[in-house]
């Protein structure tokens, strides 16, 4: 079934390619506010697909419209929580890279 | 029918008053501690006299013989049906005489020991051992099985362990201490494979049925044989070997000596008159199995016992310090009882020799602590050890003088001092049955007098070196238990042993047989006059009789290197040739392989901690890679 | 080729584009606005799909909350001229190789899968009917998670506060 012309793969398409350039970002992105972006393009996919399954598979029903709400609401909470360690953590380095933090790693 | 129940009292106070003097001694002054627990020896010697007295006076015979009395016997621990171990007081004629003696010369050294002791460090912590010494010697005296006894031979030698290091910060203190202790722990070590050995064939730890008819039954029908010899051979030599252990016959006598390293009062208790002789009690209390059915175990105990006393006497004439004196000649008298048991029979006449070793126990406790307690009241005075620094001393110490004489004369043998009598009974017992060990024995009386005067005249008379302090004579406290024991050296030679303590508990009649008893007087006289020779003053002649001697003199005075000899033994040959590979394959190989295991893995680690890198987006690159690896396992792997 | 269709193909190279430009920028505040456009694009196909109330959420709370905070941050925290070095080849070519690989296999997956759509008449999605079964403690009712979402919300408000706050 399409939707005016468009089929749900293209949707899906769409949401992989984001998913995997913010993982692309998490992996190379030195500085951790970029990374906090990265994740939300993460985030931002899994949305696109709850709401695209919800749309095309079951159309009757709103799961996957609320669990793209709850998402954004966790989204909002993990952001703010990052920011607050972001800048605790520019506090003692004077920076935000991430490179510098490894004094636990033993 | 008369009660002994009461005789518990004798064993609960001393562990009362340790428990007393251990825990709020401190808290005491030092007087009054020394002094509660006089009393309390007081009390327990008052209960030794009167359960002494009713046992032997009141209490009625059965077929004219003493009987046995199982006072308390209670089950302590109750392992089977068959094996129980009980605790309890054993009254027989030997165990309520060792009560007596025990008490009496115990609460002797306490007396002494408030005036000797005084302003030492520890007072209290002295008081409190010599209760627990007390206690265990007691509590071994009343056994009523051999595991009983086992136990409070251990706390015999523990107490006996504290008082010798009890000053703890003389090097030479600690370590004859930890030699004492493990001398005698190596010794038991063969009592307890013995007490094992006879127990197992037996089916019993009493002494009431190991030593009635039925164990000797069982034991002289054993079969079994051990390189050559009867299993209960075995065990009753393994016993001997944990009585010679504590009564330091040779070859286990290294550690006595070095034991004169505790306080003096200690050694006039445990090393002269009261622990040292718990191994003849041993041989005493087992002396029915010995005599049925380990003959040869007996004459062992004869011949060791003969060799200990003149090889003990012999070097007892060489030495200076006089406590190695008194302890060389405590060796000498222990082997003396030890001769005794030996050629004893069993049964009336023929049990001579066990009366007349028990007889010359009582009688040597006496005089032996009154020697020591004389010596101790010489060191008081003096502060020294060493005979070449005393002489004259008649005149400042009167009473030490005339009680020290008294006790020389005792231990020489002399008509009509208690000992004449005993050691008369000795002499008479091995001239019946053994001549070798009779002439051995005749010899060393001969000696016991010469050293013992050559120490009196070194000390009292002689030349009077140049002292530091005028010496003068010991408080009261002091000399009164000198001059108590001074009587009954004298006059405990008139009890009637024969009619007391016997091998059946029947009594018979003992004659002193003046063939024996003129010449061994005669002897002593003999000793006697050679040592007032050499000795009442300096005499050029002792010099050249040394140097005459020559190395004859030096191995003797070096006790015939036999310390030498055990220190070859462990530290060359133990050591080296068997400890040394042990601990080097231990070190090497065994450890080596643990070692091994322990570095391989602090290898292993020290590499992979490299992947903890502590870098973020590492994690995150092999968590996503796992997840795809994950994925693509699920997904076309599982199906 | 209808307007519908070009919308999607619009938001669709947007997304993809400006995803790239996120998290490739070598400038900080370029890559927070990129991703602003991200957001954006996405609340685009929300309409496109025709679920008017989360493309709502999603532009003020993702456009207008969270990359305000964003920023707000970066301004705290870095200086806005400063041009990030570029990454290490090697790392780049690495994460590049798990993001390839993870995208192929879903991919693969999901094309090759037959998805089984629903034939039922979609149901009116607008205000009042996502007011009604969010706050309903009926079937299908969402009024716990939405409660639990509430503390969770203020939890992490809390600890925001707790852990940037200076000092003791």
């Amino acid at each position: 079934m399409e939707r005016y012309g468009i089929p749900l793969e293209g949707f899906l398409v769409i949401s992989t390619a984001m998913f995997f350039i913010g993982i692309y970002g998490f992996l190379v992105r030195k500085n951790l506010i970029t990374m906090l972006m990265s994740i939300e393009l993460i985030l931002n996919s899994v949305n696109i697909n709850f709401v695209a399954f919800n749309s095309y598979l079951f159309p009757e029903n709103m799961q996957g419209n609320f669990f793209a709400l709850i998402v954004v609401a966790i989204a909002a909470a993990e952001a703010s929580v990052a920011i607050a360690l972001i800048i605790n953590i520019y506090r003692r380095f004077s920076n935000i890279e991430v490179e510098n933090i490894d004094e636990m790693k033993y | 029918m008369i009660n002994f129940s009461y005789t518990i009292w004798i064993l609960i106070i001393p562990i009362f008053m340790f428990l007393l003097l251990g825990l709020l001694g401190m808290k005491f002054k030092p007087i009054i501690s020394g002094v509660l627990g006089t009393i309390g020896l007081g009390v327990v010697m008052l209960l030794s006299y009167y359960a002494a007295y009713q046992y032997f006076f009141q209490l009625p015979r059965i077929d004219d013989a003493y009987q046995q009395i199982l006072a308390h016997n209670i089950t302590w621990l109750n392992l089977s049906a068959s094996l129980q171990i009980k605790m309890g007081v054993f009254i027989d004629p030997i165990s309520v005489m060792m009560l007596v003696v025990v008490s009496t010369v115990s609460f002797m050294v306490h007396l002494y020991s408030i005036g000797y002791m005084k302003g030492e460090k520890g007072f209290q912590r002295f008081f409190a051992f010599l209760s627990l010494f007390t206690f265990s010697m007691l509590g071994l005296v009343v056994a009523t099985n051999i595991f009983q006894m086992y136990i409070f031979w251990e706390l015999v030698g523990v107490s006996s362990f504290l008082l010798i290091g009890f000053y703890y910060e003389r090097p030479s203190a600690v370590a004859a201490s930890k030699k004492a202790f493990i001398v005698t722990r190596f010794a038991d070590l063969g009592f307890l494979v013995g007490i094992l050995l006879l127990s197992y064939y037996t089916k019993s730890f009493d002494f009431l049925n190991i030593t009635g008819p039925v164990g000797i039954e069982v034991t002289r029908n054993l079969t079994q044989t051990f390189l050559g010899m009867s299993v209960a051979t075995w065990a009753l030599l393994l016993i001997f070997m944990g009585g010679a252990g504590k009564s330091a016959m040779f070859p286990l006598h290294i550690w006595l000596p070095d034991a004169m390293e505790g306080p003096t009062p200690v050694s006039a208790l445990i090393h002269a008159a009261t622990m040292v002789v718990a191994g003849v009690y041993l041989v005493a209390r087992l002396f029915p199995l010995y005599a049925f059915a380990a003959p040869d175990a007996l004459t062992v105990i004869a011949y060791v016992g003969g060799f200990t006393s003149l090889f003990a006497a012999v070097i007892a004439c060489t030495q200076f310090d006089i406590k190695r004196v008194l302890a060389f000649s405590t060796l000498s008298q222990i082997g003396y009882m030890m001769l005794a048991l030996g050629v004893s029979g069993y049964g009336g006449e023929k049990g001579l020799g066990y009366m007349a070793s028990m007889f010359h126990l009582f009688t040597h406790a006496m005089f032996k602590a009154l020697l020591f307690l004389g010596a101790g009241s010489i060191i008081h005075a003096v502060h020294s050890n060493y005979m070449n620094e005393m002489g004259g001393l008649r005149k400042y110490l009167p009473i030490t003088h005339l009680t020290f004489l008294i006790a020389c004369l005792t231990i020489a043998g002399l008509f009509p001092l208690s000992g004449f009598w005993s050691k008369d009974e000795i002499l008479v017992a091995a001239y019946e049955h053994n001549k070798l060990l009779f002439v051995v024995e005749y010899l060393v009386a001969g000696l016991t007098a010469f050293y013992m005067f050559r120490l009196y005249f070194r000390v009292f008379w002689n030349k009077e070196p140049h002292y530091h302090h005028k010496p003068h004579e010991s408080p009261l406290v002091m000399t009164i238990p000198l001059m108590f024991l001074a009587v009954a050296s004298i006059f405990t030679g008139f009890l009637p042993f024969s009619q007391m303590v016997t091998s059946d508990r029947l009594p018979f009649e003992s004659e002193t047989n003046l063939m024996i008893a003129i010449p061994s007087v005669a002897i002593g006289l003999v000793g006697i006059f050679i040592a007032f020779l050499l000795y009442k003053k300096d005499n050029v002649l002792v010099g050249k009789i040394v140097t005459g001697l020559g190395g004859i003199y030096t191995t003797i005075y070096n006790k015939f290197y036999i310390d030498e000899v055990y220190m070859f033994v462990t530290k060359k040959i133990i050591f080296n040739l068997i400890s040394r590979p042990v601990a080097w394959f231990d070190r090497h190989v065994v450890d080596g392989f643990m070692n091994g295991i322990a570095g391989v893995t602090v290898l292993a680690s020290r590499k992979i901690k490299g992947a903890q890198s502590g870098q973020l987006q590492h994690y995150a690159f092999f968590f996503v890679l796992g997840a795809i690896a994950f994925a693509l396992i699920f997904i076309y792997l599982w199906q | 080729m209808t307007a519908y269709k070009i919308m999607f193909y619009l938001f669709a190279a947007m997304i993809i584009v400006f995803s790239i430009l996120t998290v490739t920028s070598r400038r900080i505040l370029r890559a927070a606005v990129f991703l602003l456009f991200v957001l954006i694009s996405t609340a685009g196909l929300y309409f496109w799909l025709d679920y008017q109330f989360m493309a709502g959420v999603q532009l003020a709370l993702y456009a207008g909350g969270i990359v305000v905070l964003i920023i707000f941050s970066i301004l705290l925290t870095s200086h806005i001229d400063q041009k990030f070095s570029q990454p290490h080849w090697s790392k780049r070519i690495m994460a590049a190789t798990a993001a390839l690989s993870g995208m192929g296999l879903c991919l693969l997956l999901f094309l090759q899968h037959t998805f089984i759509h629903g034939t039922n008449p979609p149901i009116k999605n607008d205000m009042t009917a996502i007011g009604t079964q969010l706050l309903s403690t009926e079937h299908n009712g969402f009024a716990l998670p939405f409660e639990v979402i509430s503390i969770l919300l203020l939890a992490a408000m809390i600890a925001a506060i707790i852990i940037a706050k200076k000092g003791k």
